[in-house]
């Protein structure tokens, strides 16, 4: 089901004290999530992220704006009628009820012409437990999972009634390192072979981009870029998008366009058609500088640390606007680690420049719908 | 190994001493009293040794009195009150506004003096020479006739007892069944929400198992509790309760011992030992009920 979201906004207005205050967890959303993809909903903590969430779901009513699923509105549906289902961030599992009982739940809540036969809703519940693996698991109690498991317990149990929509809030954030490796693997193949259309709201936007079909990516309530995550990472809408995507850190310089060049620090470092002069952000990925003798930018040498297959060097430079800059290059490099200085050319595909007056990428349109 | 042992025990000596003395030893005590025939508190002798004292208490009418009147007030408050008390924390964790106001008015009995509103109750409910009682005022606009519930029928002197009873005990019970339900993690209400679960099957399903050890607590005291009533019917009825016909097993283990008819505590020792008795079994009962609906 195609989720579209027109003019989505909402406000919330504090209590007693504070009842004039107001905080805008999501501030006029227009986008469209396409049909049976797997989206990851990124950005910092407190950005509204789980809020647009509550929002699809329902759990929450918009301040303005609509939201439809494919054709129908369902902004004034309660969550029930919407056909969606939700994994909560704690999974909320009904702790009493053995995980047969938490999957079957919602099909024992259906009343009338909607409620299913007895056996129907077994091989429904027996056909969730397959599809996330937890078929042996089935009369045991939510804390003696561990969970990875209860994870998929409350998958199994959000998938149980077909839903149109799938939401997941925060579903690796409880999980430990290893485990969340292979839950997001898990949550692609479940996405895969059911073919729903899946949000899930994360902060980690390594696991956004391992997985995600697209990305949205938003800081303080507003929609900074939706595209596939390749696309995202290669042309950041602005220099928040570039800061927020890629380890290690994109490296931003104080620069500056001089008749259509890109200078750092006085030198200029490489063309850059159809500017106009001004003073810019330049960021720059670590893997965009190229160890060349000859390159036109000079850096003082911190520190080079080999790491197997690449190679990190962590140097100086006046233009930077933190304290020690990061490159990636391919260890094959002999890298000369007792001069005191080091030379680059630049790599033009990774460099991007940025309006020092909005931020947003200059030289490229900015990301908006999906296509 | 050893001398970790006895070290243990050293650090126990202080509780130990204290219970030994002030709860084991009168226990023990109770029940040698309990078990010596023709006890004379004067002389400090007894007859022999026997279980004449049960025999002669199950025989009292005093105590059959006492006995019937407790059972009722348990009967009858005890699910009263916890049923009302989660009927009005339900309504207490909905509301947003004014839930402060409402919870100390709930909570306001709690901290009031039993006596003291003991004694208002009966002004209330009293019939004098000069007056009907506000209660009879009020029975009187709906075209009954007055009743006299302090020193009337019985049905009616129970009626108030049990009333009263309910309303003491409710402030603290509301206060623990609120903090039970507001501890109940909202996730699970939203889960819920979102899988469209009738409001009835939410209260079923999910709130109920979740506040049910906190439930549980309540009934054992509250069983416990309502059995060593006394000093509500003092303070409704005076100090002669088995002339009110209203005394309890308490009561009468108090009259046994320093009442008008005092002077006998074998005969309190055997009243007791048979309350404990009841009370142990019921608090048994409980406990095997609550395996099987009790989730902690």
């Amino acid at each position: 089901m195609e989720i579209v979201l027109k003019n989505l906004s909402k406000v919330f207005s504090g209590s007693g004290k504070r009842r004039h205050e107001k905080v805008v967890a999501v501030n006029r959303f227009d986008l469209t999530i396409p049909d049976g993809k797997l989206v990851g909903l990124l950005g910092p903590s407190g950005c509204g992220k789980s809020t647009l969430l509550n929002l699809i779901c329902g759990l929450e009513e918009p301040t303005e704006g609509r939201i439809l699923f494919g054709s129908d509105d369902v902004t004034d549906l309660p969550p029930e009628a919407r056909g969606v289902g939700m994994v909560f961030q704690n999974y909320a599992l009904y702790p009493h009820l053995s995980v047969h009982d938490n999957i079957i739940f919602p099909l024992e809540n259906l009343r009338g012409a909607k409620r299913l036969p007895k056996e129907e809703m077994e091989k429904r519940v027996a056909e969730a437990a397959r599809l996330v693996q937890i078929t042996e698991l089935m009369e045991r109690r939510p804390d003696e999972l561990s969970g990875g498991q209860q994870q998929r317990v409350a998958i199994a149990r959000a998938l149980v009634k077909t839903p149109s929509v799938l939401l997941l809030d925060e579903p690796l954030s409880n999980l430990d390192a290893r485990l969340r490796l292979q839950t997001r693997e898990e949550i692609r193949r479940i996405q895969t072979e059911t073919g729903v259309t899946t949000v899930f709201v994360t902060h980690d936007q390594e696991e956004a981009m391992s997985i995600s079909d697209y990305i949205i990516v938003m800081k303080e309530g507003v929609l900074q870029q939706l595209g596939e995550p390749q696309t995202i990472y290669e042309k950041p809408a602005n220099l928040f998008v570039a800061k927020f995507l890629g380890t290690p850190q994109i490296n931003v310089f104080d620069a500056e366009i001089r008749s259509g060049r890109l200078c750092l620090g006085g030198a200029e470092v490489m063309p850059m058609q159809g500017l106009a002069d001004m003073p810019v952000w330049a960021g720059i990925r670590p893997e965009g500088f190229v160890i060349d003798p000859a390159g036109p930018l000079e850096c003082g040498l911190v520190r080079v640390e080999v790491m197997g297959r690449d190679t990190s060097i962590v140097f100086t430079h006046p233009a930077f606007t933190g304290a020690s800059a990061r490159a990636i290059v391919p260890t094959a490099k002999n890298v000369d680690r007792s001069a005191p200085t080091l030379r680059f050319s630049l790599n033009p595909e990774k460099v991007h420049i940025f309006s020092k007056t909005d931020e947003l990428r200059l030289g490229a349109a900015a990301g908006g719908d999906v296509q | 190994m050893k001398r970790k042992r006895s070290s243990g025990w050293l650090y126990l000596l202080p509780a130990i001493l204290l219970l030994g003395a002030f709860m084991v030893y009168p226990l023990i005590d109770v029940l040698i009293y309990s078990v010596e025939e023709g006890y004379n508190s004067a002389s400090q002798t007894f007859n022999g040794v026997g279980l004449y004292n049960y025999s002669h208490v199950l025989r009292d009418p005093y105590f059959m009195q006492a006995l019937k009147n407790t059972f009722i007030i348990v009967i009858i408050t005890v699910p009263v009150s916890t049923g009302l008390a989660l009927l009005i924390s339900l309504q207490l964790s909905k509301i947003k506004k004014l839930r402060d106001l409402f919870q100390t008015v709930f909570f306001l009995p709690y901290v009031t003096n039993t006596l003291a509103v003991g004694l208002v109750f009966m002004i209330l409910f009293k019939r004098t020479p000069y007056s009907d009682g506000l209660i009879n005022l009020m029975i009187s606009i709906f075209g009954a006739g007055p009743v006299d519930f302090i020193d009337g029928p019985y049905a009616a002197k129970m009626f108030v007892m049990c009333f009263y009873t309910v309303w003491v005990v409710l402030p603290f019970k509301v206060l623990i069944l609120t903090s039970a339900l507001a501890s109940v993690k909202k996730e699970y209400y939203n889960a819920a929400r979102v899988d469209g679960t009738p409001r009835w099957r939410v209260f079923t399903k999910i709130t109920l198992p979740a506040i049910s050890p906190m439930l549980f607590y309540l009934i054992i005291t509250g069983f416990i509790g309502a059995f060593k009533a006394y000093s509500d019917e003092v303070a409704l009825f005076g100090t002669d309760l088995n002339a009110a016909g209203m005394n309890t097993i308490v009561g009468y283990i108090y009259d046994m011992l320093y009442g008008n008819g005092g002077g006998y505590p074998s005969y309190a020792a055997a009243a007791a030992l048979i309350l404990f008795a009841i009370v142990l079994t019921i608090t048994v009962i409980n406990l095997m009920v609550s395996r099987k609906h009790v989730h902690y």
